[in-house]
């Protein structure tokens, strides 16, 4: 018996995971240490941080979603043979919604449509050609052309509805849960006036809109393409949100470059002084001025030298776009490691000189265990909000990177590469808009929603706010 | 004052030295001009001959630090990192991959770039000062907090969309403004604007944004309370005294950025076809031209250096408290 799948775990796929596996462990340690748990309620008590939490829930839900690959299994030819599997690498996220990439297109088609966007010739049966729009492989099940609008009336109601019920019945189990099973009924009304002290009405109606949202792709999308087709007759909807891990990734692994980098050489710098300072103080300096856009182009056209000449090393094409992406992150992290040293530093210095450092001396406390008991506490709100405001231009980056043709693969699916290809066809008469509108509003919110939450755990975190 | 400009000048150095090692491992060592030329010339069977070739063409055919076959100084001067990488500091930045002289290139095109990164930068501080000081002469209002939702809605937007948002809208749907190119002399108006306009548009959210905090930190300050204590208006305590002061970070971080606008802005001039620095440098990665890619870095670097001592320069100018030493 054979697996109907084969796993395929991809660097960035397991970076990732190592990723979770830290914030849920840095998770544990602040929900144990009141010190860090009055910011974080802090934040929780704010309203919009919660609709921003929620709508960063989503996206990270179906970038983990996309980030288990596997390749499925190859219809067995002969009875008893060991089983073969495909090429093709998928995710789950692939294999939870079908109606999106199953049916492709010839070409542009528009949101909704039933018919494509631009003309083919079309044998009639007398042998005459003619240029017709063709109807879409997509909607050859569905309505007939005079009743579509009535057709996508109905399925968006009763996706809503579905959708909404749905959600009733999670945000429903979600009340049960915090009610403690007993209290259940006097903590809802207390939730319902908005007395729960964190706001719970805020956070169900965004789960409502996010479910009502699905529910209404999830009824449109076998007969349509929600957000019209790309030109090779992929679906726009299921590009943007393949793009959605590409962007996520950018924005978070870049962190584990930075995060170590930034405090090991920040803090040794600042505590230790002397020749060190001026080692690390000389390196940061070197680094910053160089352009970041240089720098970066000048190292990932090195990497493309040595993927060309070790095309060897990567046997699909998955392996190189994923080497390609994570080393964009790599070094990404290298250019972007020495603002938060320079200001680890300054606040290392600070703290050098304090009475209870030198209590902890006068005690014959080594140098590690003040760095790591009294030293690295005192600055991790620093580390905690930069790596906040840093996530949203990290993903803004990419984009910019992909149009000089220094970011990710032209293989790999990001906001960057569809902006890209969508930019020339404004040229077009009538104009192709979609792509380009569905990246840039998918992109949009991602960003928006960690901005507006990087600007709470700041007025949260920051003593100088009258926080933490 | 001297003592300390020379000690800075003389600290510039390894800092450059530094960042020319950093460029010349990048583009010499982890990669060896032979996997350069086999890049360049594209396909996957070419013989040892052609890229034996293609090195002697472009200067190449040497080894990295020391020559043994070479006679007395040209042991290390018959090197690629003196050929390549050392001749930078005396402006020597070679021949392109299409046979042109960098150090011309950059010095033609460093105009059109100036063209636009001057009145962006001069226009967009004044810009996003004035709104940065309308936010905080409203602070603490709904007016205020609209303000600061707008900022952080503009900088969520990417560049990108700015610029394609103005070409789509004002050049090609309403032909305000031509979509793109350039030409000199009183012409250059016409080609400028747009590329200005979407610039501004693009930096007023986050620059707005910063200002504001730098002014919301002045306001909470005695003095402030000791003005209006004396019965002046608001008006006058915020363009008086809170202006004033809060110019101080400002300007000194504006003058940090005054020698990069040389290098003008890469997103910017590709779009528009300016034939600028930026778009020079975007043309050139993207046609992996090794060599204007290297003169690029080199450049950027020294003008940051020379931005970061005209900070700590007009620091001391700017604020009696600062002496340099």
């Amino acid at each position: 018996m054979s697996l109907p799948f084969r796993p395929v775990v991809l660097w960035t796929d397991a970076l990732l995971f190592v990723l979770l596996t830290v914030l849920a462990a840095l998770a544990f340690w602040t929900a144990r240490n009141p010190q860090w748990r009055r910011p974080w309620a802090r934040v929780g008590q704010s309203p919009l941080a919660v609709v921003c939490l929620g709508v960063l829930g989503a996206y990270a839900l179906i970038a983990v979603l996309d980030s288990l690959h596997y390749c499925p299994r190859l219809p067995q030819a002969v009875p008893g043979q060991p089983a073969q599997y495909s090429d093709t690498v998928r995710s789950v996220f692939d294999a939870l919604t079908p109606d999106l990439w199953r049916v492709q297109e010839e070409t542009y088609s528009a949101p909704l449509a039933a018919h494509l966007f631009v003309r083919q010739p079309q044998t009639l049966p007398d042998g005459q050609v003619v240029r017709v729009y063709p109807r879409l492989r997509i909607a050859a099940g569905s309505a007939p052309p005079g009743q579509r609008w009535g057709d996508i009336a109905r399925r968006t109601l009763s996706g809503a509805a579905a959708g909404l019920a749905v959600g009733a019945l999670c945000v429903g189990l979600l009340a049960w849960r915090c009610g403690r099973v007993r209290g259940a009924r006097a903590w809802l009304a207390a939730a319902a006036c908005g007395q729960a002290g964190w706001p719970v009405r805020t956070l169900a109606a965004t789960l409502a809109v996010m479910f009502v949202l699905v529910g209404v792709i999830a009824a449109l999308a076998p007969a349509y393409h929600v957000l019209g087709t790309d030109k090779v007759g992929q679906d726009v909807l299921y590009l943007t949100l393949k793009s959605i891990r590409t962007g996520l990734l950018i924005g978070t692994l870049t962190t584990l470059v930075t995060l170590p980098l930034a405090v090991l050489l920040g803090i040794a710098a600042g505590y230790f002084g002397g020749w060190v300072d001026d080692a690390i103080q000389y390196v940061y300096t070197v680094l910053n001025s160089i352009p970041a856009v240089l720098l970066i182009a000048a190292a990932v056209l090195m990497a493309q030298v040595y993927i060309e000449t070790h095309v060897r090393m990567f046997d699909t094409n998955a392996a190189r776009a994923d080497f390609r992406l994570l080393f964009l992150c790599l070094i990404l992290g290298m250019t972007s490691w020495t603002t938060l040293a320079r200001l680890l530093r300054g606040e290392t210095l600070k703290i050098r000189a304090l009475e209870y450092i030198e209590a902890a001396r006068a005690f014959g406390v080594g140098h590690g265990r003040i760095l790591l008991r009294h030293v690295l506490p005192n600055v991790f709100h620093i580390v905690l909000i930069s790596t906040v405001m840093d996530f949203s231009g990290l993903v803004l980056a990419e984009a910019v990177l992909s149009y000089v043709g220094v970011g990710v693969d032209p293989l790999t699916y990001s906001w960057g590469n569809m902006i890209n290809a969508a930019r020339l066809e404004l040229a077009r008469e009538p104009v192709v808009w979609w792509q380009l509108v569905a990246a840039f509003v998918f992109m949009s919110t991602l960003v928006l929603a960690a901005n507006l939450l990087a600007d709470v755990v700041r007025e949260a975190f920051d003593p100088r706010r009258g926080g933490a | 004052m001297m003592r300390y400009l020379v000690k800075r000048l003389l600290y510039a150095v390894p800092i450059l030295l530094g960042v020319n090692l950093l460029t010349f491992a990048l583009f010499f060592v982890v990669n060896t001009p032979d996997d350069m030329a086999r890049l360049q010339l594209g396909t996957k069977r070419v013989t040892p001959e052609a890229i034996a070739r293609w090195k002697a063409e472009h200067g190449y055919d040497e080894p990295l630090f020391y020559n043994p076959k070479a006679a007395g100084v040209d042991k290390i001067t018959d090197t690629l990192f003196a050929r390549k990488s050392a001749a930078m500091f005396v402006f020597d930045f070679g021949r392109s991959d299409d046979g042109r002289d960098i150090g011309r290139e950059i010095r033609t095109r460093m105009w059109p770039s100036l063209a636009i990164a001057v009145p962006v930068f001069v226009i967009g501080l004044a810009a996003n000062i004035s709104f940065a000081l309308l936010m905080i002469f409203f602070r603490g209002t709904y007016l205020d907090w609209a303000g600061l939702a707008l900022c952080i809605l503009l900088m969520s937007i990417s560049g990108l969309f700015y610029i394609i948002a103005g070409q789509f809208f004002i050049a090609k749907l309403w032909h305000l403004l031509p979509i793109s190119g350039y030409s000199g002399g009183i012409h250059a108006l016409r080609f400028i604007l747009l590329p200005v306009l979407v610039s501004l548009a693009a930096g007023l959210g986050s620059g707005a944004r910063w200002y504001r905090t730098l002014f919301q930190e002045e306001v909470g300050k005695d003095y402030v309370r000791t003005a209006r204590a004396k019965g002046l208006s608001e008006v006058r305590v915020l363009f008086g005294h809170v202006l004033r002061n809060g110019l101080i970070p400002i300007l000194t971080g504006a003058v940090a950025v005054l020698p990069l606008l040389f290098l003008g802005s890469l997103l910017t001039e590709s779009f528009f076809g300016i034939p600028g620095l930026g778009s020079y440098t975007v043309d050139a990665i993207r046609a992996q031209d090794f060599a204007v890619v290297r003169a690029m870095v080199f450049l950027g670097s020294l003008l940051y250096i020379v931005g970061l001592m005209l900070t700590d320069i007009s620091y001391a100018l700017a604020d009696p408290r600062v002496r340099l030493g």
